[in-house]
């Protein structure tokens, strides 16, 4: 696209020569406000499998950490958008419950067929998401007083379907998507000293690897075409190399347990997208945009009010999904469903970087904030922790990752 | 005079370190007992760290070199330690609540209170003596957000006051005030001067330090250059001290190649969006012309922010009427993307609140305007877009090791540079630029006006909005006055003055005292 030369990008300037920089001889500091996050992560999934002598790491474990966390690792994706763009979403526990009802009288009460029910559920957790985004966005309320009234409303709406019953069975297929595995096709093959494992789950995670591999090396080339600095090659590798043991391991574990489980495909496809989302899509670089300077970001020709309501749709259909993923797994739905998910996910968002003034966030970051949370619980019941003490670490996580976002920047903040 | 009990502040050796930057490298300043001492240097020269250092806001300890204040080494904990001794700082962006009254302002944090209570009678008759003293007619219980900019000058100065203030510092107190909020400061600060209270006043306006500071030391690059006295002192003198070279002009010599008209707004009336029936713009009609450089003067409040933001897509105001006229044809615009669509582009006033995303590289801060022009299908090339801002990192001289900096940590002038990049990727074909080198140095503003110049060399029309009339003089081809809302005169630059800008600019309006 040559229309894209800016116009007056050559002009002559009468001024002295810029600061010389050379693009090769640019150090690379290690981040440690990005970086913190993945390493303590690292850090408390090898403490929890020392302090559980390797029962952490074990097929069936990491199999139920993903499928026990899944609906609040869901939730977290929509949040961390919310927060990023500089509000907060106080209700997404209550419409969990509503619209696991709302699937529940549709598929058991009304035997409507599971991908017809599945659908409408998702149109109804739009619909209250646009409820909430317009008085958020058009009408100026406060996201927190809006979501704060969400959460007493959408609970209201969840006993009134309810009533003080569950609803279910659900039909397989739905439980399938919420807590079974995907079939081995291919059939088992035999990996030695670790037993036999899924060859299909295998290939998946091979295709992974590779998948991995194939795009950072050409987002790389391109970047080195542009004459952009990239990181030191050797670094480049080691990363990589990082990458693609976690997921063989992971996928291995899994392969020898009961293959991929449904809900991880249906993670994985929802992090792919909304990372890119939020990194190269326009609507995504305006959610930052608005979260950095809101009035900057109007007096760019942004539409504010629209994106703004746009991300709480997009938090309703996500609830949505995650209370039916929660319902399925249940099997039943429950008026008491999703009972402070608002506050893991939240956690997890700001676990995972997000700052409390709102522009800053990743959808990795918020994952991983939700899968650290996610670990503690369940390391500190396989080692046999009270409910309280898990309470206790898990709110101390939450004040030590914002304190040491704050002391971050604070430090690096002390400017002229 | 020169005896060594004259000599009320001595700093000696200051060496400031942040990562990465020498701040202030053994800079040394001495200021006499009863006098305005002014301290000039470029953006980045050190100024606001040299008097952060002296007031505490950097504690002893974070810097090396030695702090005498009436004849006492001082070694300052914090602003309250350096308050105690009588040394006040009122920081250019002022730091009041908004909220409070007057003298809840003037007390906060040192509140005259009987057994934990306020006292408020008490509270607000000293406050309104403290109002009488620095001029400012109006009730101590009046809220601070209903004063102007220049009002809220007079409150910090009335709260330094009650402090029994001995060593004022002032940090570009009169960048954001219009001529007559000006003229009333510095003439409250001889006032100050005759009572018996120092003055350290740092300030980018050359004319004021050289009217009213008795003598003037100069940084650069974060070192003493000279300290002299005013008298006899010119501001080519000074200038050349700052920058360490000679500016034979402070504008880059400009030939104008003015084309048709390309932009006109008829009979433009803007009403204000808060307080019902009040009109800020009336029936205001100005043209543009490719390749002509337009000013727009007039003072604080006269309604130039608020013209160009109601034309820049209705982005300020309300119940507006008029007519807007692109290259022959009336264009209605509805929201600010219908603006930058059409051309238009406004570069605001206050670029760190409403210009730049802080936390954001320059890279995105550039793109922000016109993202789609790098995007194919709502999806962004990101690798065009490092060209693009690379592209103006060079062209502009923005001075940043990289596009991927921070555009918060950058100095004024390379922030304003990274704004008008933002602007000029959207391609315009007319730019308002509103006060475009505020609290700006002056060598980035001899590279500001270099650009504008050659903005209008590529043919498009800029429309320059500024309290410095000499930089209207300088610059513009043609400049318009606006006063209380309505357009006043339009004058050619071979007829324009200060003093017949000046009578247009406050026609048709009682002329404040």
């Amino acid at each position: 696209m040559s229309s894209l030369a800016p116009t007056n990008a050559d002009l002559a300037v009468g001024a002295p020569p810029p600061v010389p920089v050379s693009k090769s001889g640019r150090k690379f500091s290690f981040n440690l406000r990005q970086s913190g996050i993945y390493l303590a992560f690292l850090a408390i999934v090898l403490l929890f499998t020392i302090l559980t002598g390797g029962d952490m790491l074990a097929p069936q474990n990491i199999s139920n950490i993903i499928v026990q966390n899944s609906y609040i690792l869901i939730l977290a994706i929509g949040m961390i958008l919310i927060i990023i763009a500089g509000h907060i979403d106080l209700s997404v526990g209550s419409i969990v419950a509503a619209c696991g009802a709302v699937a529940a009288v549709l598929m058991v009460e009304h035997s409507v067929p599971w991908p017809l029910a599945i659908l409408i559920t998702l149109v109804v957790g739009g619909v209250i998401g646009a409820w909430q985004g317009y008085w958020v966005a058009y009408f100026g309320i406060p996201a927190f007083i809006v979501t704060l009234a969400g959460m007493l409303l959408f609970r209201a709406v969840t006993l009134m379907i309810l009533g003080n019953r569950g609803i279910g069975p659900f039909p397989d297929e739905v439980r399938t998507l919420s807590n079974g595995f995907v079939d081995g096709y291919l059939g088992n093959i035999g990996l030695g000293a670790l037993g036999g494992a899924d060859l299909l789950s295998l290939l998946v995670g091979v295709a992974s690897v590779v998948g991995i591999v194939v795009v950072q090396w050409r987002a790389r080339k391109g970047r080195q075409k542009y004459g952009q600095a990239v990181e030191p090659f050797p670094l480049f590798v080691a990363k990589i190399v990082v990458a693609a043991a976690l997921v063989m391991f992971v996928v291995v574990q899994l392969a020898r347990f009961r293959n991929l489980p449904w809900v991880l495909v249906l993670l994985a496809a929802l992090v792919l997208g909304y990372s890119v989302l939020t990194n190269r899509a326009v609507f995504g670089r305006q959610i930052y945009a608005i979260g950095g300077n809101l009035q900057a970001a109007t007096l760019s020709g942004v539409k504010v009010k629209s994106v703004i309501f746009w991300i709480f749709v997009n938090m309703g259909v996500l609830s949505a999904l995650a209370g039916i993923i929660f319902a399925g797994r249940l099997n039943q739905a429950n008026p008491t469903a999703g009972n402070q998910f608002e506050l893991d996910a939240i956690a997890a968002a700001f676990i995972g970087g997000a700052a409390v003034q709102g522009g800053v966030g990743k959808v990795v970051g918020a994952i991983t904030g939700g899968l650290i949370m996610g670990v503690i619980n369940n390391g500190m019941s396989l080692i046999g922790a009270e409910s309280e003490q898990v309470m206790l670490v898990k709110g101390a996580v939450l004040l030590a990752a914002v304190a040491f976002d704050i002391w971050t920047k604070r430090r690096a903040g002390a400017s002229r | 005079m020169s005896e060594l009990t004259d000599t009320i502040l001595r700093m000696r050796g200051i060496s400031k370190t942040f990562p990465g930057v020498r701040a202030l490298d053994d800079v040394n300043l001495e200021v006499l007992r009863g006098e305005i001492h002014a301290i000039c240097g470029e953006n980045g020269a050190g100024k606001s760290t040299l008097m952060k250092v002296l007031s505490g806001v950097y504690p002893h300890g974070e810097y090396d070199g030695e702090i005498e204040f009436d004849g006492e080494p001082c070694r300052f904990g914090g602003i309250r330690d350096s308050e105690h001794k009588g040394i006040v700082i009122i920081h250019q962006e002022l730091a009041l609540a908004s909220n409070l009254s007057i003298a809840e302002n003037i007390y906060l944090g040192n509140e005259m209170a009987t057994r934990g209570l306020i006292d408020w009678n008490r509270t607000n008759a000293a406050a309104a003596d403290l109002l009488r003293r620095v001029g400012l007619h109006e009730n101590p219980t009046t809220p601070v957000l209903d004063l102007g900019v220049g009002k809220q000058q007079l409150v910090e100065i009335a709260k330094a006051l009650s402090k029994r203030v001995r060593l004022l510092i002032l940090d570009e107190p009169t960048a954001a005030l219009n001529d007559d909020d000006s003229a009333h400061l510095l003439e409250l600060l001889r006032g100050l001067r005759e009572d018996g209270i120092t003055c350290v006043i740092i300030s980018h306006k050359l004319n004021e330090v050289l009217d009213i500071a008795d003598r003037v030391t100069i940084l650069r690059d974060g070192r003493t250059i000279t300290t002299l006295p005013s008298e006899g002192l010119t501001e080519d003198r000074i200038i050349s001290g700052m920058v360490g070279r000679d500016l034979d002009h402070r504008f880059p010599p400009h030939e104008p190649k003015i084309g048709e008209e390309v932009f006109r707004v008829e009979n433009w009336t803007v009403h204000s969006p808060t307080q019902h029936g009040r009109v800020l713009v009336r029936d205001a009609t100005l043209s543009l012309k490719r390749g002509e450089i337009v000013g727009l003067a007039g003072l604080m409040g006269a309604g130039r922010t608020e013209l160009a933001m109601s034309i820049f897509g209705r982005s300020y105001g309300s119940d507006i009427s008029g007519r807007l006229i692109k290259d022959g044809k009336e264009i209605r615009l509805r929201s600010v993307g219908e603006a930058i669509e059409h051309g238009i582009a406004y570069a605001t006033e206050d670029r760190k609140r409403y210009g730049l995303n802080l936390i954001e590289d320059i890279k995105r801060n550039v793109s922000a305007a016109a993202l789609s022009r790098l995007a194919k299908r709502g999806w962004v090339d990101d690798n065009e877009e490092y060209k693009v801002a690379e592209g103006y990192r060079k062209s502009l001289n923005i001075k940043a090791p990289s596009v991927s900096s921070v555009t918060g940590k950058l100095s004024g002038g390379n922030q304003q540079k990274v704004v008008l990049a933002k602007w000029i990727f959207t391609d315009p074909d007319v730019l308002i630029l509103d006060e475009p080198t505020r609290g700006i140095d002056v060598g980035a503003k001899y590279e500001i006006y270099t650009i504008i110049n050659e903005l209008a060399d590529a043919g498009k029309a800029v429309l320059v909005i500024s309290s410095e009339l000499p930089e209207l003089l300088g610059l513009c081809d043609r400049i318009y006055t606006l006063s209380a809302g309505r357009i006043t005169g339009e004058v050619p630059r071979a007829e324009a003055t200060q003093e017949g800008l000046m009578t247009l600019m406050t026609a048709g309006q009682e002329i404040p005292s």
